[in-house]
């Protein structure tokens, strides 16, 4: 049998989950979705505008003896409201396509990262007006965080903690918007 | 090795559930809405660690599980640090209390993401992470007061004195910690309120005598039975309520 950890390992890579995920939306309302689409079309509770794959918190799908699915997700931080949600989202999509036997696993280690924010999930976060989190956490000191709205890079970080567990708020100093950003980890 | 494992794993959540239920009930009453929703994330924050490890504790004894944990044990059989049990008190001793804390969750949880034991290596990871913004927003805080106005120093300073004796009690001995290899990070602890009560014009106060307490073996102020109270009442009122 395959572990959830040399599954993930060997399936997602940080990006190849990810990368499911168009295909994955534009195939959700057909017969005959993967178990890996139909979990990879669910979207965020919070930021609705992006899937759980698209976010990096979906790590691995694996359709197991007898009809049974894993579903090994790794949550953003370790209070967000989300999950509970996102667990039971991911019951009912596979449901939904024909997976009624779905075990849904949390795996810590490694921390989430938003490294992991694939290139779709960091334009549909900006599209939304949330900034999304540098592509990299090593430039954190040196980037510009540009105002989802207008695209000033004037802009100021009012709180690090925001609406989300994941966000901090920001503020454009051009257009005076306020706007919740991603933060890096 | 396994009942030392979930004692050590139990006391660290457990101090990481009252903290969480402290800083809660402060929710709507900061001075600034910014600031609320700063406790807030630190009180969720703080409470999914305690989730994790007192889950993770529950799995190790056999019995019961978070919930049994949480809302089943009385005051004596808390192992929180009394430090986290304090009252709120003035938001100078809310930020000190944190302060005090999270220097000592942050090279706490460094140390222990490279434990032998995978399961708590992962939860200290992550909780890691969580655990430096909070100690950068309390530190802040703490320069921001102690280098402020006349009246915003001598009540920081009055948080610091009076919480002092209490943060000794993170480096007493603990010979359930001794015993897993885990010894607390002291150093880095010094250092660090060092170099902000330094920044923040405060003095670090002289060495006191640490009270009469100790949390870890379930010897609290009277201040935890009253928390517990309201932190239980609805699940102790209807037994297995969920939402």
């Amino acid at each position: 049998m395959v572990t959830a950890g040399s599954a993930a390992t060997a399936r997602t890579g940080g990006t190849a989950v990810a990368a499911d995920s168009e295909s994955a939306a534009a195939a959700a309302h057909t017969d005959g979705l993967t178990a890996l689409a139909a979990a990879s079309a669910v979207v965020d509770p919070e930021l609705p505008f992006v899937t759980i794959a698209e976010l990096g918190i979906l790590r691995a799908v694996d359709e197991l003896d007898g009809g049974r699915v894993a579903v090994t997700i790794t949550p953003t931080y370790t209070g967000c409201p989300a999950v509970s949600v996102i667990r039971e989202d991911v019951r009912v999509a596979l449901a939904d396509a024909g997976f009624p036997d779905v075990e849904v696993r949390t795996r810590l280690s490694p921390p989430w990262s938003t490294e992991w924010i694939s290139e779709d999930g960091r334009r549909k976060l900006a599209d939304a007006g949330v900034a999304p989190p540098a592509p990299t956490r090593t430039t954190l000191l040196t980037i510009t965080v540009r105002c989802p709205q207008c695209g000033s890079p004037d802009t100021e970080e009012l709180s690090r903690f925001g609406s989300t567990a994941c966000t901090a708020l920001w503020r454009c100093r051009a257009c005076t918007e306020p706007f919740p950003r991603v933060k890096e980890r | 090795m396994s009942a030392d494992l979930a004692a050590y794993v139990l006391g660290i959540g457990d101090d990481a559930l009252v903290a969480a239920q402290r800083l809660g009930e402060l929710y709507a009453s900061s001075p600034e809405m910014e600031e609320d929703v700063a406790l807030a994330n630190i009180a969720l924050d703080q409470l999914g660690a305690a989730r994790l490890l007192l889950e993770y504790a529950a799995e190790l004894t056999g019995d019961g599980d978070e919930d049994t944990l949480a809302f089943l044990r009385g005051p004596d059989g808390f192992r929180n640090h009394t430090l986290v049990e304090l009252p709120n008190g003035d938001f100078a001793v809310t930020i000190a209390k944190l302060l005090f804390l999270a220097a000592w969750q942050r090279p706490l949880y460094a140390r222990l993401a490279a434990f032998p034991d995978e399961r708590l290596a992962g939860i200290a990871a992550t909780a890691g992470l969580e655990s430096a913004y909070h100690l950068d927003h309390a530190a802040q805080w703490t320069i921001r007061l102690g280098d402020g106005t006349a009246e915003s120093h001598r009540r920081m300073q009055d948080a610091i004195d009076t919480l002092w004796p209490y943060a000794r009690e993170l480096f007493t001995l603990d010979p359930v910690a001794e015993r897993i290899g885990v010894t607390p990070p002291r150093a880095e602890w010094d250092e660090m309120i060092g170099a902000t009560l330094a920044e923040a014009t405060l003095h670090v106060p002289a060495p006191a005598d640490v009270p009469d307490l100790d949390g870890r073996a379930g010897r609290h102020t009277p201040h935890l039975g009253p928390l517990l109270d309201e932190m239980q009442s609805l699940h102790r009122a209807h037994p297995g309520a969920r939402w």
